[in-house]
């Protein structure tokens, strides 16, 4: 009896160990190609434990966490913190504003506004880098269009990125023209994506716009408005590639954010180390960002496979 | 509602100028010469010239110091295969786990699916900093395999993720029929499964060119201007002195035109290819 009940049940048992195995089988190659990157994360990790500086590789020794504990009362550190933070929110605030302004303009079909969505797409699809260059250009002090339309209105010699007083309104401006877009095509799928009926209604009852837009539209839209931001907070804090390309952290110290700080630590003053422990540090609020990031995404994504 | 009914074209015309400004006059730019560019007030009445794109095309760069040797035709070349190369062996990878993160519940799956993921948040400088002393010692470094490599952390988690959602959307009675009459996974995943997928593939793989073609702090770090795309070749461009203005806007304008034209091709997945999936075109 147990003998017929095993050699009856082995077959499939075989053949589910088979099927089992497959969905390993074909996500292991894209595992195993950015483990490889894992690595380097570990070692950046340790690097950020010891005294490594390039220049003096004799001296390279563990201080566990005496690199994180000289931040402490290290006025560059918060200089840069603050400058960060102050990039960050400056550009989601100001992207968040304008690109819910703009999704609402835009929200009817019409040539027009189709007209537009496409052009929006194209700052989007600009590499951030270039953008940084184009907007260098505009602001060329010689030639710059942007000097001569403040000529006009009278204003002579303004620094843009390379005026202590201007150059984070300048980055800032360049992100927005880059990013602005993203949260504005985002939104529009999100409020295009909204029940008709709530605001169907509102209308038969004469209810006024603003009421409509605060106690319907934007309730309904937070999902939408969550996701966006925490996505641009992401990357905004990690920014690099347009500070660098405009004006390398400069003037001063004015824009040195963490990835710029940690890259001039790394490749021009050879200080590892030191380098290490400041991404570690953003590595740490990247990670509890993107935490929270993922549970909205999921939660939006579950969402929008379910209504399509 | 009426003041806004009036404002509105006037929004809309604000809203569009800002956004397509700089580059219109990037283009203008491109094709001024140096004494049209300088001169005050500007003017959109100039005699258009080509040389600058010539100088760039031929790669010897009349300064005012003399000729100077920039090779910015190897740049975008650079750019194309490392965009190319990247999205190839991205889908190579990122379609079959897409198939499987959308197909099988398995054990670890969802995990493996998140670390992908988490690639694409974390901070690129921490892993290129190790990278960039552990490539000199496995000679990868200032090569495009090593670069290919590390484009992987844009590429392949963006194909994935888009990838996954449109084999979850593509109904999987039509795979269970082709299965019954007896042909293989493989036959199906390949007759079947990817077919039913294609318009979503083409449009991750043709986002992921754009994002891998944009990408600037890799070859930054890891190569040095042999393999450099233009997104940091232009940088070398804009700091060397002696440079004509108006070629540096030519470069600029070579350096963005093939992926505005690829955006206008995929404008109808881009939301969804942003957004990891998150929110329907």
């Amino acid at each position: 009896m147990t003998i017929v009940a095993l050699t009856s049940s082995s077959p499939r048992h075989r053949k589910l160990r088979g099927a089992a195995l497959l969905p390993y089988l074909l996500s292991l190659p894209s595992l195993l190609v950015t483990v490889g990157i894992f690595i380097p994360f570990v070692t950046a990790a340790i690097y950020s434990l010891q005294r490594y500086n390039l220049a003096i590789p004799a001296a390279r020794r563990f201080i566990w966490f005496g690199n994180y504990v000289a931040f402490l009362s290290d006025a560059q550190f918060w200089q840069m913190v603050a400058v960060s933070l102050a990039y960050a929110v400056l550009t989601v605030v100001i992207e968040l504003l304008l690109g819910l302004g703009i999704a609402l303009l835009l929200q009817r079909r019409s040539a027009v506004n189709n007209f537009m969505n496409v052009a929006l797409i194209l700052p989007l699809m600009v590499a951030p880098a270039i953008a940084a260059l184009m907007w260098k250009l505009m602001t060329n002090p010689s030639f710059g269009i942007l000097n001569y339309l403040l000529t006009l209105i009278g204003i002579h010699h303004f620094g843009w990125s390379s005026a202590p007083g201007s150059a984070l309104a300048t980055v800032v401006l360049v992100d927005v023209w880059v990013y602005t877009p993203f949260i504005t095509i985002l939104l529009l799928a999100g409020l295009r994506a909204l029940p008709r009926q709530p605001f169907e209604a509102a209308e038969v009852d004469g209810v006024p716009g603003w009421f409509v837009f605060f106690r319907i539209t934007l309730p309904m839209l937070l999902p939408y408005i969550l996701t966006a931001v925490l996505f641009r907070m992401l990357d905004s804090i990690q920014q690099f590639d347009i500070i660098y390309a405009m004006t390398q952290g400069g003037p001063g110290d004015r824009l040195m954010v963490f990835q710029v700080q940690a890259y001039l630590q790394a490749f021009t003053f050879t200080n590892i180390g030191r380098s290490a422990a400041i991404l570690m540090v953003l590595w740490a609020i990247t990670f509890a960002l993107s935490n929270l990031f993922i549970n909205r995404w999921l939660a939006l994504r579950a969402r929008a496979r379910a209504l399509a | 509602m009426s003041p806004f009914r009036l404002l509105r074209p006037f929004l809309l015309l604000l809203v569009g100028l800002f956004f397509l400004f700089p580059i219109f006059w990037v283009v203008l730019m491109s094709f001024m010469t140096d004494q049209a560019i300088f001169s005050s007030p500007p003017s959109l009445f100039f005699k258009p010239t080509l040389q600058n794109y010539a100088a760039l095309i031929s790669g010897h760069l009349e300064t005012g110091t003399g000729t100077l040797d920039v090779d910015y035709m190897r740049n975008l070349g650079n750019s194309l295969l490392l965009a190319a190369g990247s999205v190839i062996v991205s889908l190579l990878l990122g379609v079959p786990a897409a198939y499987a993160f959308a197909r099988f519940k398995f054990r670890l799956g969802e995990n493996i699916a998140f670390t992908l993921l988490s690639f694409r948040f974390a901070p690129p400088l921490l892993v290129l900093l190790p990278l960039q002393i552990y490539f000199q010692d496995l000679g990868l470094y200032d090569t495009y395999g090593g670069l290919i490599w590390v484009y992987q952390l844009i590429t392949l988690p963006l194909i994935l993720w888009i990838v996954r959602g449109y084999f979850e959307d593509a109904s999987e009675d039509i795979e269970a029929a082709y299965r019954l009459d007896g042909h293989s996974w493989f036959k199906t995943f390949w007759r079947i499964a990817i077919p039913l997928a294609r318009p979503g593939i083409a449009a991750a793989a043709l986002l992921a060119f754009i994002f891998a073609w944009n990408n600037f702090i890799f070859a930054l770090i890891l190569g040095s201007s042999a393999v450099q795309p233009v997104t940091v070749g232009a940088l070398a461009f804009i700091t060397a002195s002696g440079i004509h203005y108006g070629q540096i806007a030519a470069a600029l304008v070579l350096s963005i035109l093939p992926t505005l034209v690829l955006a206008l091709y995929t404008q109808r997945y881009l939301v969804e290819g942003l957004s990891l999936g998150a929110v329907k075109g």
